[in-house]
């Protein structure tokens, strides 16, 4: 594993004080109507960067996607690219290309030609073209396509065609809307590893939206989660999984238990909060920055939990209650467990083994507990 | 571009690219609209009221041949002589009160009967397998495509009196004599059933063929009987293309000329004859005016019934 | 179940017997040697014989075909570009009314729009000295009025399918709006442009009652021709006439089905092709990772 001393070399612009954000978003907000779409965004985005917009459908995403391509101008705020303002400049002058969800591949165009088609806006040369073209088909493996139509392709084969049409321009940014929905599970997991190979390769800022998590974390350096047109939290995907900011954050990504309670103690590298639903005291190894008396939620993820029939001793962090619902995964089960207030928790354990003695079933009496180091406190 | 903008409160030295972007954009815009637009405006907006101001100008023995509304008098006086004898007329003369009223009876039986008609058929096409329907789509606009005039024409042939149905009838012995059907109400009928056939099947198919099949499963499942299942899920549904198709078939069915002319009688009053007859036969290009605007008021209303389906298709479609 | 079905089709049957009998019937009776309409005289091509030498019909068909094909390609750019306004453009001062003048022509009576054409015309000579008398330049003005409607309707409907995020790809990869439209927009609506051409050239040639309004003495087109000889009665010779017209609209679709099909032919073979190599892909996909792709 990589020694500490490695560390400086993990790609990590945004914690480099002295590094440039490629894209500059400046309190960015978009209107239509009565409707805020996008509300005061801001963000910057590194070159090199493979950043995901991930949030639930209609949360803003695509619009302010789609203000970067310069398909929306904000109704506020200001964007930039490489230190130029992008606000009203118009799509076809922008150093941005786009991948549509639906691909958008011009139905009357070979794949050759739809390829071609950026690079002759641009007036480059017929041979240099050619080279091009030969080029991004190589990259993406559609080489003999060439001459195809765009309706004898299968999805997953536009979906290569139209990413080659963006790379052939060299853009500064590639922007993605949902590249991989229209393909179905087993080709979209096979093509996340090589959208991210292809982005290493070509070292093009890449920003995706997504509504999938998992896609975003498998792909992305850092996500930014969006709700109601606001950023909640931006990070790399340990951070927004391990370290969510927000209950918002903690709830979407993955699944969170999230206890509500009042801080009752508050020391450097602990708290203590007093949870009256639990009738009990959690500990959580962090400061919460609040005061003492404040309202905070205590997140615990299911997988971060053990499970045993046996009381514990000493009870930090230990709640009781009764299997009520299991959900066999394969890999892992899901116990759903009946707290003595009423309240259900979710754990998880992995099937280490084929068949287990000590496996529990329903109605099975049973004590959680975790680690402090392993809950977070969430101020509201 | 509003003044929050904070880009746009930044000096600009000289038109930016965004400017310019936008500037083109509104040009582009208006060089696209305008043409459509302004061919409309010229050449039918302004046409109705034209005839909308001779219609209350009063005839005369010259080219043209009626009295100009607005007149410069001898000291610059703007003269307006607007003349309502032409609209008294129609009200008091009972040929064209009679004639009106014929229109709406014969273009509103018209319409009945092309919806009995093409009713059954739209159904029968949209419920055909998938391959068939464009097929049997076709044949119903085919006769469409051939001269309107024609197909007119043709059923002079068969109705006249030594036409091809009374040769038919007479040798099948179901009459003795000739029935007279050429140049009566009946021949009308038939005529604007025939040529508007069409335009009641293709919306109504439309409508019907759009519908969700898994309905009259659903109302099959609940205990709905086929019929029954037709009459409270199908029917209801349809009732869109019913209405659009009633009125590309009953709109220009009052105003038709060439079927009452060729098909009709002496008798069958229509008032698309009498507009002919008052422009080409009288040359009172007033009194046609006046017919024409009093058709039209009678028309607004399914006019507008019109436009909002077409309004609502056409954002449909989005 | 049955039943249903069965009188279904012979509703169908007997819809399709009355649409396609009496045109029928006029085609088979132009070959009746007789100059009785009805009675049947043997064979004979002898009254389309009488047509090929009447200068006054040859006349009128060729003035009818100018006036076509010049009001389905003017009929066809304008309803082209309104289309585009109602599709493509949202909010615009004066909308409604736009809606309302394209959706009007299609039901207006043509005995209204002809008068209204012709008053137009006369006040608009009287005025600016402009348009000289009735001519062809009248009828075809006249004819695009009411035809333009037609191209709008079919053209609307077909960019409204249209997939909008292609105009925003071509955009997006460096094309000016002007040139998304001529090289993307344009090739992919192309179709519903010609079946608009060929609608409006099909309203202006079976015209009558527009045309005798706004035409002048020196111009006649062939419905007007056609209709004054129908008035005075069933005659052999525009039985003959009639036919030819039916003959070459009929040539007309047989064409136009068969580019159609074999369009659709190739479609579905390219589809087919498509669904294959997903297979493929799909056998591909089950394996976790291909190798590395080549630079």
């Amino acid at each position: 594993m990589a020694l500490p001393s490695a560390k400086p070399q993990v790609f990590a612009p945004w914690n480099d004080p002295e590094a440039k954000p490629l894209i500059r978003i400046e309190g960015v907000s978009k209107s239509f109507g009565d409707f805020h779409a996008v509300n005061k965004v801001d963000l910057d985005i590194y070159p090199g960067e493979f950043f995901s917009l991930l949030g639930a459908s209609g949360c803003g995403k695509t619009t302010l996607l789609r203000m970067l391509a310069g398909f929306e101008t904000p109704t506020e705020g200001r964007i930039s690219i490489d230190g130029v303002d992008m606000t009203s400049i118009p799509p076809y002058e922008r150093p941005i290309n786009m991948m549509f969800q639906s691909y958008a591949l011009f139905p009357h165009m070979t794949v050759a030609q739809n390829v071609a088609f950026g690079l002759k806006q641009d007036r480059v040369p017929k041979r240099l073209i050619g080279n091009k073209v030969r080029e991004v088909l190589d990259l993406v493996q559609m080489s003999r396509f060439a001459e195809r139509k765009p309706q004898q392709l299968s999805g997953g084969q536009r979906q290569r065609v139209a990413l080659a049409r963006c790379l052939a321009k060299e853009p500064k940014v590639l922007l993605l809307d949902e590249p991989l929905a229209a393909l179905d599970k087993k080709l979209r997991e096979q093509t996340q590893l090589e959208l991210v190979n292809i982005q290493d390769r070509v070292g093009i800022t890449f920003v995706m939206v997504t509504h999938d998590q998992e896609e975003a974390m498998t792909m992305s350096a850092r996500i930014g989660v969006m709700n109601a047109g606001s950023i909640e939290q931006i990070g790399t995907p340990v951070e927004i999984y391990e370290y969510p900011t927000t209950t918002f954050v903690a709830d979407f990504i993955g699944t969170a238990n999230m206890f509500d309670g009042v801080v009752s103690l508050e020391e450097q590298n602990r708290t203590v909060v007093d949870c009256s639903e639990l009738e009990t005291q959690l500990t959580v190894g962090h400061a919460s920055g609040v005061a003492v008396g404040a309202p905070v939620t205590v997140m615990v993820r299911p997988e971060k939990m053990t499970v045993q029939r046996e009381k514990p001793d000493p009870r930090i962090n230990c709640v009781h209650g009764v299997v009520s619902d299991i959900a066999y995964l394969g890999d892992i089960s899901i116990y759903h467990v009946r707290l003595e207030s009423g309240r259900k928790v979710q754990v998880a354990l992995t099937n280490l083994r084929h068949t287990s003695e000590q496996r529990l079933t329903w109605d099975d009496e049973v004590y959680l507990t975790w680690h402090p180091a392993n809950s977070l406190v969430l101020v509201q | 571009m509003t003044a929050t903008t904070p880009s746009s409160t930044a000096p600009h030295p000289r038109p930016g690219p965004a400017l310019r972007a936008a500037l083109l954009r509104r040009w582009g815009r208006a060089l696209v609209g305008m043409p459509p637009y302004a061919w409309l405006l010229l050449f039918f907006l302004i046409p109705f009221l034209i005839v909308l101001k001779i219609s209350f100008s009063e005839p005369q023995a010259a080219i043209p041949p009626y009295v100009p509304l607005f007149s410069w008098a001898g000291d610059q006086i703007l003269q307006i002589r607007l003349n309502l004898g032409n609209y008294g007329y129609l009200f008091s003369d009972e040929l064209y009160v009679a004639a009106y009223l014929n229109s709406l009876k014969i273009a509103g039986i018209s319409t009945v009967f092309c919806l009995l008609i093409g009713y059954p058929m739209a159904y029968a096409i949209a419920r055909a397998p998938k391959t068939v329907r464009n097929p049997l789509l076709m044949l119903v606009v085919l006769p469409f495509w051939t001269s309107f005039l024609i197909r007119v024409y043709a059923w002079m042939g068969i109705l006249k009196n030594e036409g091809l149905l009374n040769s038919f009838l007479l040798w099948t012995g179901i009459i003795h004599a000739p029935l007279q059907m050429l140049e009566t109400d009946f021949a009308v009928y038939v005529g604007i059933v025939y040529s508007y056939l069409p335009f009641m099947i293709l919306p109504l198919y439309a409508t019907l063929e759009k519908m969700d099949l898994s309905l009259l499963e659903a109302a099959a499942d609940l205990g709905c009987r086929p019929f029954r299942a037709f009459l409270n899920v199908t029917l209801p549904l349809s009732i869109p293309g019913m209405v659009a198709g009633s009125m590309l078939v009953f709109i220009p069915a009052v105003g038709e000329f060439v079927i009452p002319d060729l098909l009709g009688g002496p008798d069958t009053l229509m008032i698309g004859k009498v507009l002919w007859s008052e422009f080409f036969d009288n040359r009172d290009w007033p009194a046609a005016s006046a017919v024409a605007v009093a058709m039209l008021v009678l028309l607004v209303a399914p006019i507008m019934v019109f436009q909002h389906y077409q309004n609502k298709t056409s954002e449909a479609g989005r | 179940m049955r039943n249903r079905v069965i009188a279904l089709y012979t509703a169908l049957g007997l819809g399709y017997a009355f649409l396609y009998l009496p045109i029928v019937l006029l085609v088979i009776y132009s070959f009746n040697a007789s100059r009785l309409v009805t009675v049947w005289g043997g064979f004979s091509t002898k009254w389309y014989g009488e047509l090929a030498g009447d200068e006054k019909i040859l006349n009128a068909a060729w003035l009818s075909l100018k006036v076509a094909v010049m009001n389905a390609t003017l009929s066809t750019f304008l309803g082209t570009l309104a289309a585009v306004v109602l599709v493509r453009f949202r909010r615009f001062p004066g909308r409604t009314l736009f809606t309302g003048m394209i959706t009007a022509p299609l039901v207006m009576p043509e005995i209204i729009t002809g008068l209204a054409m012709l008053l137009l015309f006369v006040s608009m000579e009287l005025t600016f000295g402009w348009p000289e008398g009735r001519s062809i330049t009248t009828i075809v003005i006249a004819h695009v009025t009411f035809s333009l409607s037609f191209v709008t309707v079919i053209v609307q409907s077909r960019l409204a399918q249209m997939d909008i995020s292609l105009e925003e790809a071509a955009m997006d990869l460096g094309a000016r709006p002007a040139k998304v439209f001529l090289v993307i927009t344009l090739p992919i609506i192309a179709p519903a442009l010609l079946a608009g051409w060929l609608l409006s050239f099909t309203l202006s040639v079976d015209d009558v009652v527009i045309s005798s309004f706004v035409t002048g003495p020196a111009s006649t087109t062939l419905p007007i021709v056609i209709f004054s000889k129908v008035r005075l009665g069933v005659s052999p010779e525009v039985n003959a006439l009639a036919s030819i017209v039916v003959a070459i609209v009929s040539v007309g679709i047989v064409i136009f089905g068969i580019v159609t099909q074999r369009q659709e032919r190739e479609r579905q073979r390219s589809a087919t092709a498509a669904a294959e190599d997903h297979a493929v892909e799909d056998h591909a996909a089950g394996h976790p990772r291909r190798g590395p792709a080549r630079m």
